[in-house]
């Protein structure tokens, strides 16, 4: 098969293009612009020392409270109080949910378990994921029952300590012929992939940053190295119960949604107009609540829009774990929900307290307003409502449902019918400025149904069958190009790569990344040329699919 | 007409059934795939009670362990607590004990206890005898109750039997976190953060309903020392 690889160099190529279009650019972004390759990269410089004291940097939390005027020290000696009723309730309600982990090991022979290890459940699986304590207590795998692999748990949680100890080195992964384990030590937790998949160990190592701070967001970092320092043999699943399923859920989102891939975040298409409307029905109603922090209007893990206190910015991956968290939750639609989320990126010490609503029945976007104040649910369940309203009477919940519903009258439900050029069969696009992400077949939500399948069914390596491509696919093909490009030593600004199935242009500059997918075997200047017109397009819809403004209270 | 506001907060261990027994008496369904309550769900509604109103703001708390050091946000000033087991599960009982505890040294206030027995349609697997919570609840002066979610046994009485009880507080005037006034016009405006179902979600007499044969694992014993 014919396959070509070639480096570009970026001066030699479109050109004009680059200077005066970066779609989607914009001043001031509602979101960090950050790379998602430099967790990689501070985590691969991370000496054994820091790594295994995971500090807590200052609470941005408490600094918005002694902002606003909250007598800090007040909510400090509260957070203190509610801790220790929380130790204190360890002996009451300890033997109520440990029922519900039932204790096997001791009870299985070692040739049990072995056999185990080779039963359907495990076996063939693209990727595994496996969290313990560093004590090398199983707390969560993806696949198969975590309390029949306490014998693996021990075996990672040796590999680890023995290069720890003995050689005072990093185990970060071990290689065989068709499969990559990655290791990644966080404070009290050991987190493992294993993997067959095409994904570089760039990508897993961010996955796996993923769940730990999925983790984090529903103990927060305190309480996580606190538990583990006052018993270091703890069993967290306690503490994780009826959170595994966040994981599961992030897991296979991670596989499906190239926004993990590239660290950004994806905005539902709007008229401009639509989107600004519902922007000041959010400011106008809440400007006046002081300790409000951040107003999130998502709907299909998709962001509408985002006001923030001034100052303050939210990492893409916050975003993305409030997507999960929203996406995997059908309790939020039966009725308002407070509910504490704490947010990694912007401060993994502690709690905000969280207002969580679907703004109707006749529309699916969900309102989080997250606040440093635990008393605050009224006022915001008020002022809920009182959004709600506004952006019915200015026809925003129509709107809203025309872009979810994918209406066929709007040039973003099929971005490549409207463009024109027929020889391009995938695209997607980040804008770096602003983090964020669009792509020619926004992922729908019917495709992620199969996030109510419980993920033990899925997940088998199967053969190849050839068929319509769907928007996973691609991605799924854009994963080596991404790392080529992010990668560390040598990156490349330009690949080109034709063969006979397809031809595969990664393009990154200052202002963004691109990747498209065209016909197989197709001329490097036809390609060039089709991607120059794809950038006009993007810069023509720009206001409607990206948000362009960082509005604050 | 007189209207009483009060606060009740649905507490006990996780997969009891909580979320299932507000929903099924606030939103008249039941679905087997809810997902776990995470941190607290919020629902109003207003119960017609011989001349009176009783406004309720139910508080649906999260089971789960790690939100056990957030509960006192939501007991706090509550007037009545539905302390909700499983039947089949003998850990959730012995769980309400700590509930108990907890409310006594922290809520000063009297309160209106109901202890509810959830899942009573699943007999062939029941580890808490009626006897057995009958008798911790009349220790504790709460009302017993066993329903099911499932067949919409009992809750009706369960709250039906918390308002009227919440109703005669109010007349002894003692509790100063319940409110309540006298309105001429229901229409009157609410208060803050109260969603706008004015409706009464039920009208109901206290009498102690006819039960037939079939519904009588919902039967409402009153507490003996209350």
């Amino acid at each position: 098969m014919a396959s070509t690889s070639k480096n570009i160099p970026s001066t030699a190529n479109p050109e004009n293009v680059t200077d005066d279009i970066e779609p989607g650019a914009c001043t001031d972004s509602i979101l960090n612009p950050t790379d998602s390759f430099e967790e990689f990269a501070s985590e691969m410089s991370s000496s054994l020392e820091e790594r295994n004291t995971l500090a807590a940097k200052s609470s941005t939390i408490s600094e918005i409270q002694s902002e606003i005027g909250e007598s800090s020290k007040e909510t400090l000696r509260e957070t203190k109080s509610s801790d220790n009723l929380q130790s204190k309730d360890d002996s009451i309600s300890g033997s109520a949910s440990s029922s519900n982990l039932t204790e096997q090991n001791g009870e299985d022979t070692e040739c049990e378990r072995d056999e185990y290890l080779r039963s359907p459940e495990l076996v063939n699986k693209e990727k595994h994921v496996f969290i313990l304590s560093s004590a090398g207590k199983p707390i969560y795998s993806r696949y198969g029952n975590e309390d029949k692999l306490a014998g693996l748990c021990g075996v990672i949680q040796a590999l680890v300590s023995v290069v720890e100890e003995q050689n005072q080195d990093i185990l970060r992964s071990i290689s065989t012929k068709d499969c990559k384990a990655i290791f990644l030590v966080k404070g009290p937790l050991i987190l493992v992939a294993v993997s067959k998949s095409n994904e570089s160990e760039t990508q897993l190592v961010l996955q796996l940053t993923y769940a730990f701070n999925q983790i984090v967001s529903v103990l927060t970092l305190t309480q996580l190295n606190r538990i583990f320092e006052q018993r270091r043999n703890y069993d967290l699943r306690r503490l994780l119960s009826g959170a595994e399923r966040l994981i599961d859920h992030l897991l296979i989102f991670m596989e499906k949604d190239p926004a993990f891939l590239l660290g950004a975040v994806r905005c539902l298409p709007l008229p401009e107009k639509a989107r600004e409307n519902i922007t000041n029905a959010i400011t106008s109603t809440c400007s006046k609540i002081r300790d409000l922090v951040f107003a999130i209007l998502i709907a299909g893990n998709q962001l509408i829009t985002l006001v923030r206190m001034k100052k303050y910015t939210l990492h893409p991956s916050d975003i993305h774990l409030l997507f999960n968290l929203v996406r995997s939750s059908e309790s939020f639609k039966t009725a308002e929900s407070w509910t504490p989320i704490c947010l990694p990126k912007f401060d993994a010490t502690g709690f905000l307290h969280g207002h969580v609503s679907y703004i109707s029945e006749d529309c699916q976007a969900c309102l989080l307003l997250l606040t440093v104040q635990r008393d605050a649910f009224f006022p915001l369940s008020q002022a809920k409502h009182t959004i709600a309203e506004k952006l019915r009477r200015s026809n925003c919940l129509v709107a809203i449902n025309d872009a979810l519903n994918r209406n066929k009258e709007l040039p973003t439900t099929n971005p490549l019918k409207h463009i024109g050029i027929p020889e391009i069969r995938h695209f997607m696009y980040k804008c770096k400025s602003t983090a964020q992400l669009f792509t020619s077949d926004p992922i729908s939500l019917d495709r992620l149904q199969d996030y109510r399948l419980r993920h033990k069914e899925g997940g088998d390596i199967t053969e190849k069958k050839i068929e319509k491509l769907s928007d996973i696919d691609y991605v799924r093909n854009y994963r080596k190009f991404c790392s080529q490009i992010h990668c560390s030593s040598t990156p490349a600004k330009l690949i080109f790569r034709s063969n006979s199935e397809n031809t595969v242009l990664a393009w990154v500059t200052n202002g963004f990344e691109l990747y498209v997918t065209f016909d197989a075997l197709m001329e490097k200047d036809h390609a060039i040329r089709a991607v120059d017109r794809l950038l006009h397009w993007i810069k023509k819809e720009e206001e409607r699919i990206f948000i362009m403004h960082a509005p604050t209270f | 007409m007189k209207v009483v506001e009060a606060k009740i907060v649905v507490l006990g261990s996780q997969g009891v059934g909580k979320t299932s027994l507000v929903v099924r008496y606030i939103g008249k369904m039941f679905s087997k795939h809810i997902s776990p309550t995470i941190g607290a769900s919020f629902f109003t509604c207003n119960i017609n009670l011989e001349d009176a109103r009783i406004k309720l703001q139910v508080w649906d708390t999260a089971g789960q362990e790690r939100f056990r050091s957030m509960a006192p946000m939501y007991y706090r000033n509550a007037n009545a607590a539905l302390l909700v087991y499983d039947i089949t599960s003998a850990n959730s009982f012995a769980a309400i004990k700590g509930w108990v505890k907890e409310l006594q040294s922290n809520v000063p206030e009297p309160m209106v206890l109901s202890l509810v027995g959830n899942k009573c349609d699943l007999q062939e697997s029941r580890a808490v005898t009626q006897s057995e919570a009958a008798q911790f609840a009349a220790s504790i002066g709460a009302a017993y109750c066993e329903t099911s979610a499932l067949h919409d046994q009992g809750i009706d009485q369960v709250f039906l039997n918390t308002a009227s009880e919440l109703l005669k507080m109010s007349s002894s005037s003692l509790v100063s976190s319940l409110r309540s006034y006298d309105s001429t016009d229901t229409d009157e405006k609410l208060p803050i953060g109260t969603p706008t179902e004015e409706k009464a979600t039920h009208t109901g007499k206290v009498e102690l309903p006819a039960l037939n044969a079939d519904v009588k694992l919902g039967e409402l014993q009153k507490s003996l020392c209350c």
